[in-house]
C-alpha cells in the first residue's frame, strides 16, 4: 500500500532531521520525501509518502502527531488531493532523428525540452508518479543517462485548512 | 544578565533546588552562577551517575530532576542515564555545556553533537543559540518534560550563551502549539469499558508504570475492590497496587509471579492501565492477544494499538480516567460480590503456587533473603534495584506494600542504575530509608557513588546479593548456550565490605538470615551508608521463567 502524509511542522532547524530519524528509528519506510516553506514562514510543509500496512501507517500517523515539532499530520486521500512530483530525465540522442521523436513524446506527456545537444537531450516532467513511469518507459529504449525526481508534494482539494 | 545566571533564576523559580553534575571547560560559568545561587550540588564521580540519580529524583519526587555535565564526553557520558529515563518515562531535565556557537561544527576540542546523538531517546531538545532564549527554554523544557507522558529533556547551552548577557523575561507561561499533553478521557469510551468488564466472566485489571507516574493508586484500588476484579501489573507497575492486598497477584512477565501469568492466561477481559505491552510483560503480541478483549488507557495516543489489538481505548490522564471511571461505578451503584467462580480460581490458584512453588534450597536463597529485608523495612521504605537476577527476585519475592515505592529500570534494563538513582530518591525524600536492591555486578557500574552517599549526606543501603557472577548471563548460558559459560566469573573482587569502608560508608558482610536481620537494623539505625555484602548462591536461578520469544503460558516452573 502507497501511502500520502502530510505533515506540517515548525520551519526551524532540525526538524526534518527529527521527522526522518523517526521513520528510521522505528523502522518505517520512506518512498519520497518533499519539504518546502509555507505560505506563513513559520511553517513548513513535508509531504512524506510511504509503503505501510495500515496498522503500521497507523502507527507513523501517531508517532508524528506525538512529535512536539509537528503540528497537524494527515493522510491524504488520492482521490481528494492534487499530487505532483518534478522529474528531470537526461536521455541519449545516438541519431538525429531521436531528438524530434523525443520532442514529440515530450508535447504528449506536456513536458518541457531543455538542453538539446547533440549526444542528450533533458526533458522536465511534472506529472503524477503514474504518468512519469508511463513516460519513462517510453523513453527508456533511447537510453536514460541521468534522473532526478523530487518526491511527491500534494495537497488536498477545496478549502484548505490552514493552521 | 547572563546567560549562565539566567539559568538559574530560571531553575529556582521552576523550584529546582538540587542538581546533580560534574563541572568541565564548557559548563564552567553554568558552575560560577551555581556557586552564587541557593541551589544545592552534589558532585558526581561520573556524569552518568548524575543523570541516574536526576532520574531517581525525578520518579520518586514526580517532578523532573536536574542533572549538568559538559560538553563532548561529559556529554556522551549521561546518554545512557537519557536513555533510560525515556525508556520509562521518567521526568528528567540535562543541561549540559556546549562548545563556543563560532567553534560549533569545527569539531573543536571535546565537541559532540549531543543534540543529534539523543534526538532518538529525549521527550524534547533545545540549544539555545542566544542569552536571552533561555527563559523560555527552561519553562518549556519542564513543561514539556513534566507533562503527560514525561520524560528527559535536554537543554545544550554554547558557552558564549551562557557568558553573554542579554535582557531578560522570565514567561510565567508557555504554549507550545504542537504539544498537547492532555486530552480529557471520553466518557463514552469509558462507558464502554465499564459494560465490558461487566460483562465478562474472567476479568483482570493490568496495571502498569502509568498508575505509579500519575500516582493513581486509591482510584484503582476503588475500581478493583468494586468490581472485585483481580490485580496484575507489569513489572515496572509492580507497587502500583499493595501487593499485600487479597485482590493483588503480582508482576506477570518474563520472571512474573507464576499465579499471575496463569490468571493473565485464563482472562478474557484486561483492563490494562498505563501499560505499554511490552515484550517483557506479555510475551509474543499474537498469543497474547488470543481470545482476550482488552480494554487500554494510557495518557499516550501512540501506545494504543502499537504492540496489542484493543477493543476499547481511553486516552487521557490515567487518574482522570480512572476516576471518572470509579465515580461511574458508585453512581451505577456497582458492588460486586467476591463469591463467583473466577475469584474462587483466582484465590486457588494463588493458594497452589504459594504452597507448591519451589523454592531454592540454599540457606541464603533468594526468597529467604529478600522476604528477611521487607519484614525488616517499614512499609513506606522506597526501594531501587539494579538490573540482573536480584532484579528479578526482588519483582518474585519483594511485596510492595506501600504504593508507588519500588522503582527500577525496567525498560531499558540499564546496570548500574539502581544505586545512583537510589542517592536521587533519598535527596527527594530524606524522611524515609531508601534500599537498592543490587546484584554485585550492577552495583559495579556505579559503585563510586558511595563517595557521594557519603559525603553528601544521602545514606542508602545497598543490599546486595553477591554471587560472584553475572549472574542472569550465567543462566541463560545455563539455560540456552549448553552450559557454556563465558565471560561471567567476577570472582570475589572487590572485597565489598573493604571496598564501602574505604568510601567511609560501612561495610557489612551477611552469611545467615540473622545477621541479615541484624544488617539491616544496624543501616537502619547509623544512618550512615552501608553496604550489606550477602554472598548467596552462584547455582540459583530465577524461577518461573517465560523464555524469550515464548508465551505467558509456556512460563516454565522450578523443578
Amino acid at each position: 500500500m502507497w501511502s500520502i502524509i502530510s505533515v506540517l511542522v515548525e520551519n526551524k532547524p532540525g526538524v526534518l532531521f527529527k521527522v526522518t530519524h523517526l521513520f528510521r528509528s522505528r523502522n518505517y519506510n520512506i518512498d519520497s520525501i518533499s519539504v518546502g516553506v509555507t505560505e506563513n514562514p513559520e511553517f513548513s510543509r513535508m509531504t512524506i509518502t510511504t509503503s505501510a500496512d495500515e496498522k503500521q501507517l497507523n502507527q507513523i500517523i501517531k508517532q508524528l502527531d506525538k512529535m512536539i515539532d509537528t503540528v497537524e499530520v494527515k493522510q491524504l486521500d488520492e482521490k481528494k488531493s492534487i499530487y505532483r512530483e518534478l522529474v528531470l530525465m537526461k536521455i541519449k540522442i545516438t541519431k538525429p532523428s531521436d531528438i524530434m521523436e523525443i520532442t514529440d513524446l515530450a508535447n504528449a506527456f506536456k513536458c518541457n525540452v531543455h538542453d538539446v545537444r547533440k549526444s542528450s537531450i533533458i526533458v522536465e516532467i511534472t506529472a503524477t508518479p503514474d504518468r512519469i513511469n508511463a513516460f519513462e518507459d517510453l523513453v527508456r529504449g533511447y537510453g536514460i543517462l541521468e534522473i532526478t525526481r523530487t518526491g511527491i508534494c500534494a495537497l488536498e482539494r477545496g478549502v484548505g485548512s490552514e493552521s | 544578565m547572563s546567560g549562565a545566571r539566567s539559568l538559574m533564576v530560571a531553575l529556582e523559580k521552576e523550584g529546582a533546588n538540587i542538581v546533580f553534575g560534574l563541572p568541565g571547560g564548557a559548563n564552567l560559568p553554568i558552575y560560577d552562577e551555581l556557586y552564587k545561587s541557593n541551589i544545592r550540588h552534589i558532585l558526581v564521580r561520573h556524569e552518568q551517575s548524575a543523570s541516574h540519580m536526576a532520574d531517581g529524583f525525578g520518579r520518586v519526587s514526580r517532578r523532573p530532576g536536574v542533572c549538568f555535565a559538559t560538553s563532548g564526553p561529559g556529554a556522551t557520558n549521561i546518554v545512557t542515564g537519557i536513555a533510560t529515563a525515556q525508556a520509562d518515562s521518567a521526568p528528567m531535565i540535562a543541561i549540559t555545556g556546549q562548545v563556543p556557537t563560532k567553534m560549533i561544527g569545527r569539531d573543536a576540542f571535546q565537541e559532540s553533537d549531543i543534540i543529534g546523538i539523543t534526538n532518538p531517546i529525549v521527550k524534547y531538545a533545545f540549544q539555545p543559540m542566544t542569552p536571552s532564549e533561555i527563559p523560555e527554554v527552561v519553562k518549556k523544557a519542564f513543561y514539556i518534560s513534566a507533562t503527560g507522558r514525561p520524560g528527559p529533556v535536554l537543554i545544550d547551552i554554547p558557552k558564549d550563551v551562557q557568558q553573554n548577557e542579554a535582557e531578560m523575561t522570565f514567561p510565567t507561561e508557555v504554549k507550545i502549539r504542537g504539544y498537547h499533553p492532555w486530552v480529557d478521557p471520553d466518557i463514552g469510551k469509558i462507558e464502554q469499558a465499564i459494560d465490558m468488564l461487566l460483562s465478562s466472566e474472567r476479568p483482570v485489571i493490568l496495571a502498569g508504570g502509568g498508575v505509579i507516574i500519575s500516582g493513581a493508586f486509591a482510584e484503582l484500588q476503588s475500581i478493583a475492590e468494586l468490581l472485585m476484579i483481580p490485580v496484575v501489573t507489569t513489572f515496572k507497575g509492580k507497587g502500583a497496587f499493595p501487593e499485600n492486598h487479597p485482590l493483588s497477584l503480582g508482576p506477570i512477565g518474563m520472571h512474573g509471579h507464576a499465579e499471575a501469568n496463569k490468571i493473565m492466561v485464563e482472562a478474557d477481559c484486561v483492563l490494562a492501565c498505563g501499560s505499554r505491552f511490552s515484550d517483557r510483560s506479555v510475551g509474543t503480541f499474537e498469543e497474547f492477544e488470543k481470545n482476550l478483549k482488552i480494554i487500554h488507557m494510557d495518557v499516550d495516543p501512540a501506545e494504543i494499538g502499537k504492540n496489542q489489538t484493543t477493543q476499547v481505548a481511553v486516552v487521557g490522564d490515567l487518574k482522570a480516567s480512572l476516576r471518572i471511571m470509579a465515580k461511574m461505578l458508585i453512581q451505577k451503584a456497582v458492588k460486586k460480590s467476591g463469591e463467583n467462580p473466577w475469584l474462587k480460581r483466582v484465590n486457588e490458584t494463588r493458594e497452589y503456587f504459594r504452597q507448591n512453588l519451589k523454592l531454592h534450597p540454599h540457606p541464603l536463597g533468594a526468597a529467604k533473603v529478600l522476604r528477611k529485608l521487607r519484614e525488616m523495612l517499614p512499609a513506606q521504605s522506597i526501594v531501587t534495584t539494579e538490573v540482573g537476577q536480584h532484579q528479578m527476585w526482588a519483582s518474585l519475592f519483594f511485596d510492595v506494600i506501600h504504593p508507588g515505592t519500588f522503582f527500577s529500570s525496567t525498560g531499558l534494563g540499564t546496570m548500574g542504575w539502581g544505586f545512583p538513582a537510589a542517592i536521587g530518591a533519598k535527596a527527594a525524600k530524606p524522611e524515609v530509608p531508601v534500599v537498592d536492591i543490587a546484584g554485585e555486578g550492577s552495583f559495579n557500574m556505579t559503585e563510586n557513588s558511595l563517595a557521594v552517599s557519603v559525603l553528601d549526606d544521602l545514606p542508602v543501603i545497598v543490599f546486595l546479593l553477591n554471587n560472584f557472577s553475572l549472574g542472569m548471563v550465567a543462566q541463560w548460558q545455563r539455560t540456552f548456550y549448553d552450559r557454556h559459560m563465558i565471560g561471567i566469573d567476577l570472582k570475589n573482587c572487590p572485597d565489598y565490605v573493604k571496598l564501602a569502608e574505604s568510601y567511609g560508608a560501612q561495610g557489612i558482610r551477611a552469611e545467615s538470615i540473622d545477621e541479615i536481620g541484624k544488617a539491616v537494623q544496624t543501616a537502619l539505625k547509623s544512618n550512615i551508608a552501608t553496604v550489606i555484602d550477602i554472598p548467596i548462591d552462584p547455582q540459583e536461578d530465577v524461577l518461573p521463567f517465560v523464555a524469550p520469544g515464548t508465551s505467558l503460558k509456556d512460563m516454565i516452573l522450578p523443578s
